[in-house]
């Protein structure tokens, strides 16, 4: 294939992978940012996310479409509760000590899996598309479905911020995540906004699952890589920061692709590993954002 | 401190590995493997809790470590023909030098980012090994022959394959690096570090090169993993891809978490305690990944500092 | 259990740490007591006990779930038949997580603790490569069902047997002259960079040269990836036919970019059914593969030529017509590999049997029993067809199924012979000692 052709697939691709990272990244990067935790169990909820899109999906067994918006409001719902609760159970007791944190979420996220091993099953299962419409380039053909993933992602980005900046849940969460004890001072209910950020970075995880799930299919284990990768981007696109996530998305994801079109699939994944460390080592501040405190 | 706790600190000590060696000759077959094993292991999360407990550093990268060690005898072994001692320093040696450098250039960082940049290293090695398959053997990795694992000292010749051979070669290595481990947090350098770890601006204004005890603590702790590593593929005979993976960055973090960070013997505790829960409840429920996750949750509620970590808070206040 | 192994089994009862440390004590005395043998009154009605490493979690699962059913299934009708020398067989199960050094563990545990008389039944080779040494340290027979290419070059030890599945290299040599003849001179191999995948990029080239034909690129995708689009203008235009095998959960996002990428335009597909086991060939998205040819080892769905051991083999087992389980046709099997279970435990038996089996104190006798058998007979002990057995590198070599996938099913189109995917054995297990 040519280098323009090539270029534009590798774009694609990366676009993709930047607007479903960033969605993820965003729900632990609330997290992390507001209630400086290390939440293990984030890709889990991502995994339960998709697992539930495909309950959802084949319960209904209506037209692909409608079961897909189905899932599109049920998973997140579903997932959010279950964040909820955990945050209730466990991360409240534990006064959000850091430290035993990661340990309650490492169990957390022994839990989730064991749960959708024996209730849903080893197998990878696929979700039907909403709609299957190929974009035939002259080079090449491309999901359209995939097109409109960046499409979607983008207005529940956009959305996202709205809430942040416009509105007053957005500001009781900033001003939680500035200073805690003056906004306990100022009589925020802070536990509450911990339980809500919570939830709502495990929906924004389980959403963002729910779109991929057409393109790539349910298994019990797909968790792991999008918590890895968002952990990446949450540190580079420094904590809390909305713009800087999705930056830190769209590097990811383009020098993904990019790097891919010159070396063979496992050099480019290491190149592509190496060059984002390097931005960290040099710019640990992120790109945006402050120091984490 | 006093004469008197320094005497009670390493009678508890030697009276810990005194114990493990009458255990050579009390535990059951299957018993006396898998306490092999978890010395190893115990090792492996010894060297992170330098870092992490004492240090204040936590990595998400230690696998890195423990793989340089690993395939540092490993193929030092099959490719180069060394022997069990040579090949034991080959491993020592590539950990000292990949821990230097991720040192020299993750300690440019902090905090969150400090934890990701070691992470990202780590990925780096496993993708490293993966694409040198022709030598490392990738995921399925490399098998050291029986005839490969015989420690030849002077004249007389040891089979690292031998039960009671590798169980207290095991125990030797824990011991040595336990009572390095003492000895260190003890020391003026290992004060140092504690200070680094509750107030580095602080510490750093009493004159204090941080960064060079950082970096001293990094490759003091990235030798005892590998340390653990070489140790593992000399004496199991197995060195795969599988230990450079996340999840092996992830374990000696919960081991030591679990044991209680910043003891010395909490490291040991830990991994007993994280092996045989898994062990115990595999064996009840194919859902065994259930149990363990209710043992971790129920262990933070009831001792968010480990297991350790809650006895010296209660009970033994002078313990290490 | 009796004496030592009630003392010592933690995970039998609640055992509180003062029964575990008394239970300790105890054991130091009985240990130390002179000529204590565990064995010595093994009654000849005694089960014999097969130790099962399976892959119940991790990225085996799906695999190992249709593992422990068709060894339930054969055990079931060996001991229905009177079991082996008229004793019952017992399956112990322990879970190896489909971790290489977990398994290690398992295999230790089972000879150590549950006291089995052989380790049987693991799949994954990293698995198998990881827990060969226990294995080969604790002098305990282990029969792997894995199809890695491992066994047979000599890597691992003489305790390590493949008897019940032919290895990937025989495989893949056996098919390529097909491929070159029908699918295509010039082909490019999409395969996992890891131990399975490795075993197809060392052996397909130079089993396609033979036949005239040439690999012209080779993409090795890393592990852990989910998104393939990206790698596909890496694929040379001047490409005939695609040889794709991909493990794992990734694999219908594979071939739903590679249909979204060369809609209905693209070069032929020959892929290994590896990929799609557990998988209805039928979901959404796998519609690109309609007319491509597969491997199978042996065939997922019935075939009009079906022998009456393959139709009884598959009722034991519990599999529709369309190899998904009787009970949920959503259920699909890993009917490619799975037969290897059911096969490898006749070896076990014949094994045993010939060497006249007793215990554990007969191990060395059953290895040699089993290196000196040549051949097994297609029947009801090997429904998936005859095999040829190497003592010397511990490996059986079978018939090669290719089949066609049309109208939503596999037809079996070639049938390779055992000569077509013999190689040069490069190893001689039997000079090891015991």
């Amino acid at each position: 294939m040519a280098f323009g052709p090539h270029l534009l697939l590798a774009t694609l691709e990366g676009l993709v992978t930047a607007a479903v990272l960033a969605l993820t990244a965003l729900g632990l990067s609330l997290v992390f940012g507001v209630m400086r935790i290390v939440n293990v169990a984030h890709g889990e909820f991502f995994m339960l996310g998709a697992v539930l899109a495909w309950a959802v999906a084949t319960t209904l067994g209506a037209h692909p479409a409608i079961g897909f918006v189905a899932a599109l409001v049920v998973a997140p719902l579903v997932v959010g509760a279950i964040a909820l609760l955990s945050e209730r159970l466990v991360l409240r007791r534990l006064n959000y000590d850091p430290e035993a944190t990661i340990v309650a979420t490492i169990g957390l996220l022994y839990i989730i899996q064991q749960l959708a091993l024996s209730l849903y099953g080893p197998e990878a299962r696929p979700v039907t598309p909403p709609f299957n419409y190929r974009v035939l380039l002259p080079w090449f053909g491309y999901s359209g479905y995939k097109l409109s993933i960046i499409a979607a992602s983008g207005l529940l980005l956009v959305a996202t911020w709205l809430v942040l900046t416009r509105t007053k849940i957005g500001l009781v969460m900033r001003a939680t995540q500035y200073d805690r004890e003056m906004a306990q001072a100022f009589a925020i209910p802070v536990e509450r906004v911990y339980a809500g950020v919570f939830a709502l970075g495990a929906m924004l995880a389980a959403f963002a699952a729910v779109l991929i799930v057409p393109i790539s299919q349910a298994h019990y284990l797909m968790g792991q890589d999008p918590l890895l990768l968002s952990f990446i981007v949450v540190i580079i696109g420094g904590l809390g920061s909305l713009r800087g996530t999705v930056l830190a998305a769209l590097i990811i994801g383009l020098s993904d692709g990019i790097v891919s079109m010159f070396f063979s699939p496992t050099l480019a994944k290491l190149i592509a590993t190496l060059v984002v460390a390097m931005v960290l080592v040099f710019r640990p501040q992120g790109l945006f954002g402050t120091v984490a405190r | 401190m006093t004469e008197a706790s320094t005497a009670r600190i390493y009678g508890l000590h030697i009276a810990v590995v005194a114990v493990l060696f009458a255990l050579n000759f009390l535990l059951p077959d299957y018993h006396h493997g898998l306490f092999a094993r978890i010395l190893v292991l115990a090792t492996f999360a010894m060297g992170y809790n330098l870092l992490f407990g004492y240090a204040g550093l936590l990595s998400l990268g230690h696998a890195m470590f423990f793989a340089a060690g690993l395939y540092g005898s490993g193929l030092a072994i099959t490719n180069l023909g060394f022997g069990v001692v040579a090949a034991f320093i080959a491993g020592l040696g590539c950990g000292a030098l990949l821990s230097l450098i991720v040192g020299l250039l993750a300690l440019r960082t902090s905090g969150v980012a400090f934890m990701i940049v070691t992470m990202m290293f780590a990925q780096a090695v496993l993708l490293t090994i993966v694409y040198f398959n022709q030598w490392t053997g990738g995921d399925q990795g490399l098998v050291l022959q029986q005839a490969s694992r015989i420690l030849t000292v002077g004249g007389a010749s040891f089979d690292l394959t031998a039960p009671a051979v590798r169980y207290l070669a095991a125990l030797a290595l824990f011991a040595i690096v336990l009572f390095l481990t003492l000895a260190i947090v003890r020391s003026r350098f290992g004060r140092v570090l504690v200070a680094i770890r509750e107030n580095e601006e602080r510490t750093r204004m009493l004159g204090y090169d941080t960064f060079a005890n950082k970096l001293a603590a990094v490759v003091l702790s990235g030798v005892f993993c590998a340390a653990a590593g070489a140790a593992y593929a000399l004496l199991f005979g197995y060195v795969g891809s599988n230990f450079a993976s996340v999840q092996y960055s992830i374990l000696p973090l919960l081991w030591v978490l679990a044991g209680g960070a910043a003891t010395t013997l909490g490291p040991v505790i830990g991994t007993l305690f994280i092996y045989y829960v898994t062990d115990i409840a595999s064996s009840y429920t194919s859902a065994w990944l259930l149990i363990v996750g209710v043992a971790l949750i129920l262990l933070v509620l009831f001792a968010p500092k480990g297991i350790l970590g809650a006895v010296r808070k209660r009970w033994i206040g002078w313990l290490p | 259990m009796t004496g030592k192994g009630r003392f010592f089994d933690l995970t039998n009862g609640k055992a509180s740490r003062r029964t575990v440390l008394k239970g300790l004590a105890a054991g130091a005395g009985l240990a130390a007591a002179p000529g204590f043998v565990r064995y010595a009154q093994a009654q000849s009605s005694a089960p014999i006990k097969i130790g099962f490493q399976a892959h119940r979690t991790g990225i085996g699962a799906a695999y190992g779930r249709w593992y422990e059913r068709t060894t339930a299934a054969a055990v079931k009708a060996i001991n229905a038949a009177g079991g082996i020398n008229g004793r019952p067989i017992e399956i112990v199960v322990e879970d190896d997580g489909t971790d290489a050094a977990r398994g290690a563990e398992v295999v230790a545990k089972l000879a150590n603790q549950h006291k089995v008389d052989i380790v049987y039944g693991t799949l994954f080779s990293n698995v198998v490569v990881g827990s060969a040494p226990t294995a080969g340290e604790l002098k305990i027979p282990y029969y792997v069902v894995s199809e890695g290419y491992h066994v047979a070059s000599g890597k691992l030890n003489r305790y390590v047997f493949q008897p019940g599945i032919t290895d990937v290299r025989a495989q893949v040599t056996s098919v390529a002259p097909w491929i070159a003849a029908n699918a295509g001179k010039k082909v490019t191999m999409i395969f996992p960079d890891y131990a399975f995948g490795y075993d197809h990029r060392d052996y397909l080239p130079p089993a396609l040269q033979k036949a005239g034909a040439e690999v012209v690129a080779k993409i090795a995708i890393p592990p852990t990836e989910s998104s393939f689009t990206k790698y596909f203008p890496q694929i040379p235009s001047e490409t005939d036919a695609i040889y794709h095998v991909m493990v794992g959960p990734a694999v219908l996002t594979f071939v739903k970019e590679l249909g979204d990428f060369y809609g209905s335009s693209g070069p032929k597909l020959f892929g290994f059914i590896d990929s799609l086991e557990a998988v209805d060939i039928n979901s959404p998205g796998l519609e690109y593969l309609d007319g491509s040819h597969f491997w199978e080892g042996s065939p997922r769905y019935a075939q009009a030529d079906d022998t009456e051991a393959q139709k009884a083999y598959r009722a034991a087992v519990g599999i529709d017509d369309n190899g998904a389980a009787v009970a949920d046709a959503k259920d699909v099997s890993t009917a490619a590999h799975m037969f290897g279970c059911w096969e490898t435990l006749y070896v076990i038996k014949k094994a045993m049997e010939d060497a006249g089996y007793t215990g554990p104190g007969d191990r060395a006798k059953l290895v040699e029993a089993t290196e000196a058998l040549t051949e097994f007979a297609e029947g009801p002990e090997h429904p998936q067809g005859k095999k040829l057995f190497n003592g010397k590198i511990h490996q059986c070599f079978g018939h090669q199924n290719i089949s066609k996938l049309e109208g939503g099913k596999l037809k079996v189109v070639h049938k390779t012979t055992i000569e077509d995917g013999m190689y040069e054995p490069e190893a001689d297990y039997t000079k090891q000692s015991l």
